[in-house]
Order: structure tokens, then C-alpha cells, then sequence
């Protein structure tokens, strides 16, 4: 039984399905990754796990620790223990580094916790605390802040989208260690990554393609299909056939 | 009611006493149309005459004087009423100052306040100007401030206008800043109002002076069925005159907001832009805080809380 368990699940915008008949279990604590080209539904997959406002009306359902959580609002699934850090952060005026952590730790939370949230991500607190979460952070700064908030709420479960995304090599080595501290921690990791170097840092891989499950294993079986471009995947997302061969 | 006890009436609506400001520190107190208490360092002249339904008040800071310590102003009234406050300032050359002024009508449910200003800065003077309203929760106080603004060359104005604790009842403000050469000017708007609050803010920049610069902000967030209107117009006419306008707006339940930028560029040297987003809380941002266990009360709040700091 996994922590987080899709049963059958399948959306559709504007009556063009993005994800099929998906049914997946993601272990407890366990680092995952959903791969796949462009367009196969890795984010879409994420944010219906979460259950953003436009995610909720899929068909089939999720549980998480064995009960449907398909009516719960992003907010109440957050409460629970999930949740979701963004390709690309939010930027928020006026909202400080600390406090857009604190709030993430919830009561708890006070100023030790933000500053070793910070330092476990590699940031200087006296640098960042009293900064805003905006436009004057960089996309690797805002994205390491935001696993911060991330590290600073001890989920259960975290979905993370594309998180080598805008951030410099050593930026993306500091998430990596995080997300080993978060496994350590009990944390059930779920890595949306188009990445093979991203996919080398998980335990499991499920590949998505045209929003259907192709295939599920460990990295070594599924990196071959970054190796091979898709070959052999059917889908419709594969390369033209002259690129493959 | 005596001066004394006005006094501690009017400061204790901004938290604050006679005995509030540390020694060296200039501060002027005026509940309707009297003039409570005046403390001047030296640099700063204050000349004040009460009239029928106000206060007239000229301000000179003397040329070269550098004021470290902020000045405090105090406008308010404990009853209901009209308060006109006419205000003369003048920076001579190269002084500095930053005022810091509260208007407190907190404890009055019907007030008119209304502020006719001429500031003239002189070559190289620096004028910082931060005006705090606090208003009764009722709703029935109309504020409307106007300002005529003379920047000569090399001086800087900035003025912060904020309003976001209490109803707003009616706000109109109309500023006008005229910019000399190598000046620098800087109008900030921070409102926040609810049920049926009514905000006009007119804030218009003339840059007339080679290489003057301009930058208007207002962030508003509006709920219930408040209404917001903001007209922001930068006009460059001169070599190197570049400026900005920035109007944000949230915008709740059955409020309504609009942004009316005028950007008028007379010299192909000049350089004006604008951005305006007005809308409801930026749904990443909501969810990005709910993905953390906000609700969504909680997250809204935060946003518009954060979208009117500094």
C-alpha cells in the first residue's frame, strides 16, 4: 500500500484528456520520480494530487493513507501532511522570507525554525530573513526559500515540480541533499522531472507519456528511456521516427 | 477640554504621549483648529494661525540645515467636524528633512478633513514625507488632500500616503509635482478599503528638468463594494527625463477598481513606462500559501497585507 495511491484516475480540459486512467501507488518514504516528455502530464499529475482548483474534477480517485482524500480542498490536503513546491515560486510583496516560512511551519514554528530551515538549504538567515519573497530574489534563491517553507512545514508527503528548474549546478546539489534529509526524515519525496540527472537521484520511477503510465521501476530500467529518446514507447509524444533511429 | 488633555487624547490615538519623543526631536500637534503644542529643533521654522475651521501653517527648513531626527505632525479631531489645514512648506537650498505626519480621526464618526499644501523645494533640498491615517471603523470620514509640488534642480521629494487601519470613509487626493533638472520624485499610495469606501487618488508628474526622474506607486486593495479610481500621469517633455507608473490593485467580493496611467512622452530622449495588474489575489500566490496549510481567508489576508507594506 503506498502513502499516496491514484485509482484509476483520469482529467480532461475542454474534453482533451491529459491524464488516463492512471493508477499508481508512491511508497512512504521512498524519493520518486514521474518522468516523461513534454506534455505527458508529470505537473498535471502533481497539481491533481494536490488538488488545485483546477485539478479537482477527475474521475477515479486519490487515496492518502489508505482514505479518498478526491474532496478535500488544497488547504485541508496541505493540513494533512502533502504538499507542493512550484516549477517556477510564487514571488509575494511584502511578505518576508520569514515570514512566508513561519507561516509554512505553522504555530510552532518560530524564529530557530526559519533559521535552520535556511541553513539546511544552504541560505544565510541574516542575509535572507528579513528579505521579501519577490522579484530582487533570483529564481534558484526563491526556489531554495521555498523548499525552506517546505523543510520549515515537516510534510508527509512533498510533490516537487521540475526542481533543477532555473537553479545553477550548485543550487541544485543543495536540493538534493534536502531531499535526502527529507526522506531521512520520514518524507515521502515525488519528483516531476523531464531530467535524467534529476531521475538518478530517486529510488523509484514511474514514465508518463500522453497523460497514460508506460512503465514503473527502478532508475536504471527507466533511464534507459531517456538513453534511448522514448524508444520503445508508442505514444504519441515519441520523437519523429528519423530522430529515434 | 483643555490643551493638555486634547493633547494626551489626540497622541493616545496613535499610541503615543508628551513624553513619546526622545529630547531633540521637533513635533507639532493640531486637533481642529487649534494648535496643541509645537517643539522645533533648529533649521525648522513653523509659523501657525487658526482660523474659522482650521489651522494655516507655514513650514521653512533653512537652507543647508540637515535634520536628522524626523519630524512629527499630528492632525486630527476627537469630535465630528470640519478641519482645513492649509500648508505652506518650503525646503531652501540643500536642507533635509523627513516629516512623519499622523492624521487621527479615530475616535469621530463624521469628519471633513481637507489639506490644500504648496511645498517648494529649492536646489538640492531633500523632502521625506510619510502620512498616516487613522480612521474610525464607521466609515464616515472624507479626507482629501491636494498638493502642489516645485522641485528645482537636484532636489528630491518622496511622500508615502498610507491608509489601512479603519474605514476609509471618502479619500480624494490630487497631487502635482512639477521636476526641475536632475530632480527626483517619488508618490506612494498604500489604501486598503472595505464596505463602501470610495478612493480617488489623482497623482500627476511633470518632468520638466533634463534628466528628472519620476516614479508613481499605488497599491490598493479594495473589498466589499468599495470603489477605487486611480489616475497617475507622468508627462516628460525634457533630454533624459525617464520615469515609471506602478498601479496594483486587489480587488474582492463586489468592489470595483480601475487604473487610468497616463503616460505622455514630448522628447525622444524621455523615457516613461507603466504596468497595472488589478484582479483578484494572483491564484499561484494563493495556492502556493494553501499548499502550506493557509486557509484561504489566512492566505488572501497575507497577500493583501503584503501588497500594502512598504
Amino acid at each position: 500500500m503506498g502513502i499516496i495511491e491514484l485509482r484509476d484516475v483520469s482529467l480532461s480540459f475542454d474534453e482533451h484528456p491529459i491524464l488516463q486512467h492512471l493508477s499508481i501507488d508512491f511508497w512512504e518514504e521512498h524519493i520518486h520520480a514521474v518522468v516523461g516528455p513534454n506534455g505527458a502530464g508529470k505537473s498535471t499529475l502533481a497539481h491533481t494530487i494536490m488538488g488545485l482548483p483546477d485539478y479537482r474534477q477527475h474521475s477515479g480517485d486519490i487515496l492518502y493513507d489508505g482514505k479518498s482524500i478526491k474532496h478535500l480542498s488544497v488547504d485541508q490536503r496541505a493540513k494533512q501532511g502533502i504538499t507542493l513546491a512550484w516549477q517556477e515560486p510564487a514571488r509575494f510583496h511584502g511578505i518576508s522570507v520569514e515570514e512566508f516560512i513561519q507561516r509554512a511551519a505553522g504555530k510552532g514554528g518560530g524564529a530557530r525554525t526559519v533559521e535552520s530551515s535556511l541553513e539546511l538549504v544552504g541560505l544565510d538567515p541574516d542575509r535572507y530573513m528579513a528579505r521579501d519573497v519577490d522579484a530582487t530574489l533570483s529564481g534558484g534563491e526563491r526556489k531554495r526559500i521555498e523548499l525552506a517553507s517546505i523543510v520549515a512545514m515537516e510534510p508527509r508527503v512533498v510533490l516537487m515540480d521540475e526542481p533543477d528548474s532555473g537553479v545553477d549546478i550548485d543550487a541544485i546539489q543543495s536540493i538534493f541533499e534536502v531531499l535526502g534529509k527529507l526522506k531521512q526524515r520520514g518524507t515521502t519525496v515525488i519528483m516531476i522531472t523531464h531530467s535524467g540527472e534529476v531521475l538518478k537521484r530517486a529510488d523509484h520511477a514511474f514514465l508518463l507519456c500522453s497523460g497514460a503510465l508506460v512503465d514503473k521501476g527502478t532508475v536504471d530500467q527507466l533511464s534507459s528511456y531517456f538513453e534511448r529518446k522514448c524508444v520503445p514507447c508508442t505514444h504519441k509524444n515519441v520523437p519523429d521516427e528519423e530522430v529515434l533511429l | 477640554m483643555s490643551d493638555k488633555t486634547a493633547l494626551d487624547r489626540l497622541l493616545a490615538t496613535i499610541n503615543m504621549h508628551r513624553h513619546s519623543f526622545e529630547e531633540g526631536t521637533a513635533h507639532v500637534e493640531i486637533h481642529g483648529n487649534q494648535v496643541l503644542n509645537t517643539v522645533l529643533v533648529e533649521g525648522l521654522h513653523v509659523e501657525s494661525r487658526e482660523t474659522a475651521s482650521g489651522v494655516d501653517v507655514n513650514i521653512l527648513v533653512e537652507a543647508g540645515a540637515r535634520i536628522d531626527k524626523p519630524v512629527y505632525f499630528c492632525f486630527g479631531m476627537l469630535e465630528n467636524g470640519l478641519q482645513h489645514i492649509r500648508m505652506r512648506v518650503h525646503f531652501q537650498e540643500k536642507a533635509k528633512a523627513r516629516f512623519i505626519s499622523h492624521c487621527s480621526f479615530a475616535a469621530a464618526s463624521e469628519v471633513e478633513h481637507l489639506m490644500d499644501a504648496e511645498i517648494q523645494l529649492d536646489a538640492g533640498a531633500e523632502y521625506s514625507y510619510f502620512e498616516r491615517h487613522i480612521h474610525s471603523e464607521q466609515g464616515g470620514i472624507r479626507v482629501v488632500p491636494k498638493a502642489k509640488v516645485t522641485l528645482a534642480e537636484e532636489s528630491r521629494f518622496a511622500t508615502e500616503f498610507e491608509l489601512i487601519k479603519g474605514r476609509v470613509g471618502e479619500i480624494d487626493i490630487d497631487y502635482e509635482a512639477y521636476c526641475g533638472d536632475h530632480s527626483v520624485l517619488e508618490l506612494l499610495s498604500r489604501i486598503s478599503g472595505r464596505g463602501d469606501d470610495r478612493i480617488k487618488i489623482r497623482e500627476a508628474g511633470f518632468l520638466n528638468g533634463k534628466y528628472s526622474r519620476g516614479v508613481l506607486t499605488s497599491h490598493i486593495a479594495v473589498r466589499d463594494s468599495a470603489r477605487a479610481e486611480i489616475y497617475n500621469e507622468l508627462q516628460a517633455t525634457a533630454e533624459g527625463a525617464a520615469g515609471h507608473v506602478d498601479c496594483n490593485e486587489i480587488v474582492q467580493n463586489q468592489a470595483q477598481a480601475k487604473a487610468i496611467p497616463i503616460v505622455d512622452v514630448r522628447h525622444p530622449k524621455a523615457h516613461v513606462t507603466h504596468e497595472a495588474a488589478i484582479g483578484s489575489v494572483d491564484s499561484k500566490q494563493l495556492q502556493t500559501l494553501m499548499s502550506r496549510g493557509l486557509s484561504e481567508e489566512e492566505a488572501v489576508e497575507m497577500i493583501i497585507q503584503g501588497l500594502l507594506r512598504k
